[in-house]
C-alpha cells in the first residue's frame, strides 16, 4: 500500500475521469535535445529539477532507440550501440510500460520528439501522437514569430493540446 | 550478436530501467516491464534481488510474464542451486539451457500448434 501524502489518497494510478485530464505529462525535444514543451497536468512526485529531468528524459530515450535498433531482430542493418541513429533509420520503440506509467513516444522525419506519460492501462497512442504532431504543425511550426530551437510559448496551441488531451481514453 | 554485445545490451538495459524509475509521475514505479519496437516487444521481469530477465518477442504475443516466471524458476533451480555456479558470472549450465529451450518450446506449441 502507497502513501502519497497528498489530499487525494489513492492506492492505484489515476483512472482517467470524464472531467479531467487523461494524461499525466508530456515533453517535446527537439533533434538537438532542446525541451520545446513541458506540460504537466497530474504528476504527484517529481524526484528531479526540471533541467535534470528533461535531461535524463532525453538521455532515456536516446538510449532505448540505440538498444531497440540493436536488438531487432529482423536483422537489417546493424550499427554499434551508441552511434546516433537518423530519425526513421533502424527499429525505434513506439512506448514502454511500468506498473505506475505508461510512455507513448514519436519522432517526425525532421527529429523532433513528442512524449506523451499516462495512466499504465492507456492503449496505442500513436494515432493521437501524430494528431498532436500535427496540432505542432498548425500552430507552432506555421506561426511566423515561432523561432524553431527555442521553447514554445504560443497559447493557441496550448489551448487546443489541453482541448484534445482531455479527449484521449 | 557476440557476448560482449550481449554484455552491452544487458548492462544498458539495467541503467534504462533504473532511470525509468525515477522519471515516473508517482511514486512506487517499479521499473520498465514491457517495451514496445516496431518488429519486437520486449518483456522484463525484475525479481525481489534486482535480477532483471527480459524476452524478445512477435509483438502483441500474450502471457510473456507466465513464461518469465517459470524462466526464474527454472534459474533457481538449475543455475543457483548449482554448488559450482559462481555469483554474477556468465551462466553455463547444460541442464539449465536444456530446460530453458524445452520450457519455450512447450510455450510456443501451447500459443501457435506447432
Amino acid at each position: 500500500m502507497q502513501f502519497f501524502g497528498g489530499s487525494d489518497v489513492s492506492p492505484s494510478p489515476p483512472a482517467p475521469t470524464a472531467g479531467g485530464h487523461n494524461a499525466n505529462v508530456m515533453y517535446m525535444f527537439n533533434r538537438n535535445g532542446v525541451c520545446l514543451f513541458y506540460r504537466e497536468w497530474n504528476r504527484p512526485l517529481r524526484t528531479l529539477n526540471p533541467q535534470q529531468d528533461h535531461k535524463l528524459m532525453f538521455g532515456l530515450l536516446f538510449s532505448l532507440k540505440s538498444l531497440t535498433a540493436k536488438m531487432d531482430p529482423t536483422g537489417a542493418d546493424k550499427r554499434n550501440l551508441g552511434v546516433p541513429q537518423l530519425p526513421g533509420q533502424g527499429c525505434s520503440f513506439h512506448s514502454f510500460r511500468t506498473n505506475t506509467y505508461k510512455l507513448s513516444f514519436m519522432e517526425s522525419p525532421s527529429g523532433i520528439k513528442i512524449i506523451l506519460v499516462t495512466h499504465p492501462r492507456t492503449g496505442d497512442l500513436r494515432e493521437a501522437l501524430k494528431y498532436i504532431y500535427s496540432l505542432y504543425v498548425e500552430y507552432v511550426a506555421k506561426n511566423p514569430l515561432y523561432d524553431p530551437g527555442t521553447p514554445i510559448r504560443c497559447d493557441l496551441f496550448n489551448t487546443n493540446l489541453d482541448l484534445y488531451v482531455r479527449s484521449i481514453s | 550478436m557476440d557476448t560482449n554485445d550481449s554484455l552491452r545490451v544487458a548492462s544498458l538495459w539495467h541503467s534504462m530501467h533504473a532511470i525509468s524509475q525515477q522519471l515516473s509521475p508517482t511514486v512506487g514505479c517499479s521499473g520498465i516491464e514491457l517495451l514496445e519496437a516496431d518488429t519486437f516487444d520486449l518483456h522484463c521481469f525484475q525479481s525481489l534481488t534486482g535480477t532483471k530477465f527480459f524476452v524478445v518477442s512477435e509483438p502483441g504475443t500474450q502471457h510473456m510474464e507466465a513464461l518469465l516466471k517459470v524462466i526464474y524458476e527454472l534459474y533457481t533451480d538449475y543455475v543457483l542451486k548449482n554448488p559450482f555456479y559462481e555469483m554474477e558470472m556468465p551462466i553455463r549450465c547444460e541442464l539449465f539451457d536444456l530446460n530453458l529451450s524445452q520450457a519455450v518450446q512447450k510455450d510456443r506449441v501451447a500459443l501457435l500448434g506447432r
